[in-house]
């Protein structure tokens, strides 16, 4: 059996994969990982699904020993990563020698880096999913965070290491965007011209309060036209909720399901791993799309991520 | 039915527009035909009180074509045939560690603590929908003598098993979260178990009834 070494998680890594969706009904939400669109990539990198569980490590990396070797690729945000000491690039697949320690520090850019091993991480799905629900403490290893001296299974890696480099173009494709493109909200008219106009021409910052669950953003006070009494529906993945302060917050992976605040706007399916990669403090805008344009940039988005041409030279 | 897109790859279907059973029957029943012969492009559900709100590939279709599929349901989910509720008892002991908000509610209301208990655990609840952590149940309604607001702050943790009340409604937190909720007691039963099928112990429709049972009580259920 060949296995993962935590000799240091990080601030918070755990085990991830595109999660559970489905499980609504019982108030689950999907997990998953935070930016999608990177953990897809370190899988394809290492000959993987892109679907395969990987770690998902947060602000800061931590380290790692492959007793038995490995061959893994990182993708996301840069942690200044080394292999046995040496700089590790991101966007290629490495060989680990057994015994061989990967290093990774704070972050450079973003806020989420994804070690993706060839054969996966492998841990007992729940509920159809790899992916950790940290709040539900379901799923990944033993439904936690990563700590220190946990011992993780891994899959056997193929024989030879996979030649592939991603494309300057799919790094151009793949650069998470600051100004989050949007729909309306369900309750978007329920908020003041002055609201809407000032979602769309103000910067947010993201606030300390920032993780998994949602983000809370701190910016102009965005007021409804009038006090309304709103019964609590679902909320979709990415959907900027008003809190009765006039604050927004943005709803991410381990959402609460429903809620009875009234939503002004959703970031688009495209540029839902934008918001993994968003730090405490960081400054946000939002510009408006409709639905159809949406449509096309998601179908797009997919259309590239299932291109091999496009993604590896 | 009225629709509205909730975001790019999900839109919200209303079956009313106020909270009562009848409306909440409604959305059970679209929720129950779309379980029963699911769509392969649909990728979440989620009820509520009055809305059903449907994730779909938007890959595959768009909200105008979920809209004219699912107004082509909408007679078939009338004539779906609903099992009879079950009723699902939960055992709480009130107060003390285990209910901070009892006397601030009790006074608040102009009542005796033990009068808050007897009102609670009185009621047949009905479970409309589950949200916000896995396996949190609205229940509704409260006694109109118990409806009190949230919490003007938040607490920053509420222990698993935490019984509160919002409005007029009530539930039981299954998870150390967040919440504003006024706590009145707790249950020693597991609201979510990932080893256990089904992992939820409430489900949509269910009828719920709270038991008070004593601090002792609370222990041994809880050490077995």
């Amino acid at each position: 059996m060949n296995t993962l070494v935590v000799e240091h998680p990080g601030l918070q890594t755990s085990v991830q994969d595109l999660g559970r969706p489905g499980y609504g009904p019982v108030g689950v939400s999907p997990s998953g990982a935070a930016d999608a669109v990177s953990l897809r990539l370190a899988n394809l990198l290492v000959g993987n699904p892109a679907a395969a569980a990987a770690l998902e490590m947060t602000l800061l990396g931590g380290s790692y020993i492959f007793p038995e070797g490995a061959v893994v690729a990182l993708a996301g945000a840069d942690f200044g990563a080394t292999l046995d000491g040496r700089p590790l690039e991101t966007g290629v697949p490495h060989a680990v020698m057994p015994g061989g320690k990967l290093r990774l520090g704070q972050t450079r850019s973003g806020a989420r880096c994804y070690l993706a091993i060839a054969g996966g991480v492998c841990v007992a799905p729940v509920l159809g999913s790899a992916s950790t629900h940290l709040l539900g403490g379901l799923g990944g290893f033993k439904g936690r965070a990563l700590q220190k001296g946990d011992v993780l299974e891994i899959g056997a890696p193929a024989k030879q290491l996979p030649r592939r480099k991603l494309t300057a173009k799919a790094q151009e494709a793949f650069r998470p965007r600051k100004t989050l493109r949007v729909t309306e909200g369900p309750q978007f008219d329920w908020f003041l011209d002055a609201a809407q106009h000032a979602l769309l021409q103000n910067a947010f910052r993201v606030t300390e309060e920032a993780d998994r669950m949602g983000l809370r953003l701190e910016g102009r006070v965005l007021a409804l036209r009038a006090a309304k009494e709103m019964i609590s529906e679902g909320v979709s993945l990415g959907a900027v909720q008003v809190t009765p302060s006039g604050q927004a917050i943005l709803l991410f992976v381990e959402q609460q399901t429903a809620g009875g605040y009234p939503k002004i706007a959703n970031v688009i399916g495209a540029d839902l791993f934008c918001i993994g990669q968003l730090r405490p403090r960081d400054e946000i805008g939002f510009a408006r799309v409709t639905f159809a344009e949406a449509r096309e940039l998601w179908i797009e988005q997919q259309q590239l991520l299932n291109s091999r041409e496009f993604l590896f030279a | 039915m009225r629709f509205r897109a909730a975001s790019d790859q999900a839109l919200l279907v209303y079956l009313g527009e106020e909270i009562g059973l009848r409306t909440h029957e409604r959305v059970v029943r679209l929720l129950r035909l779309l379980q029963r012969e699911p769509l392969a492009w649909v990728r979440n559900l989620q009820p509520a009180y009055c809305s059903l709100l449907v994730s779909f590939d938007a890959c595959v279709v768009d909200h105008a074509q979920v809209e004219a599929t699912l107004r082509s349901y909408e007679k078939r989910a009338e004539e779906i045939a609903l099992p009879a509720p079950r009723l699902v008892e939960i055992l709480v002991c009130y107060g003390g560690e285990f209910g901070p908000d009892l006397e601030k509610v009790a006074s608040l209301h102009g009542l005796k603590p033990e009068r808050v208990i007897e009102l609670h655990s009185s009621q047949t609840y009905h479970a409309y929908f589950l949200g916000f952590a896995p396996g949190f149940a609205y229940l509704g309604d409260l006694p109109d003598a118990l409806a009190t607001p949230r919490l003007a702050t938040p607490r920053r943790k509420v222990p698993a098993g935490s019984v509160g009340i919002a409005g007029k409604q009530t539930a039981v937190y299954p998870f150390a979260t967040p919440g504003g909720w006024n706590l009145l007691g707790r249950t020693p039963l597991h609201m979510f178990r990932v080893d256990r099928e089904p992992m939820e112990l409430l489900d949509v429709g269910d009828e719920v009834r709270f038991r008070p049972i004593t601090h002792e009580e609370f222990s041994a259920l809880e050490n077995r």
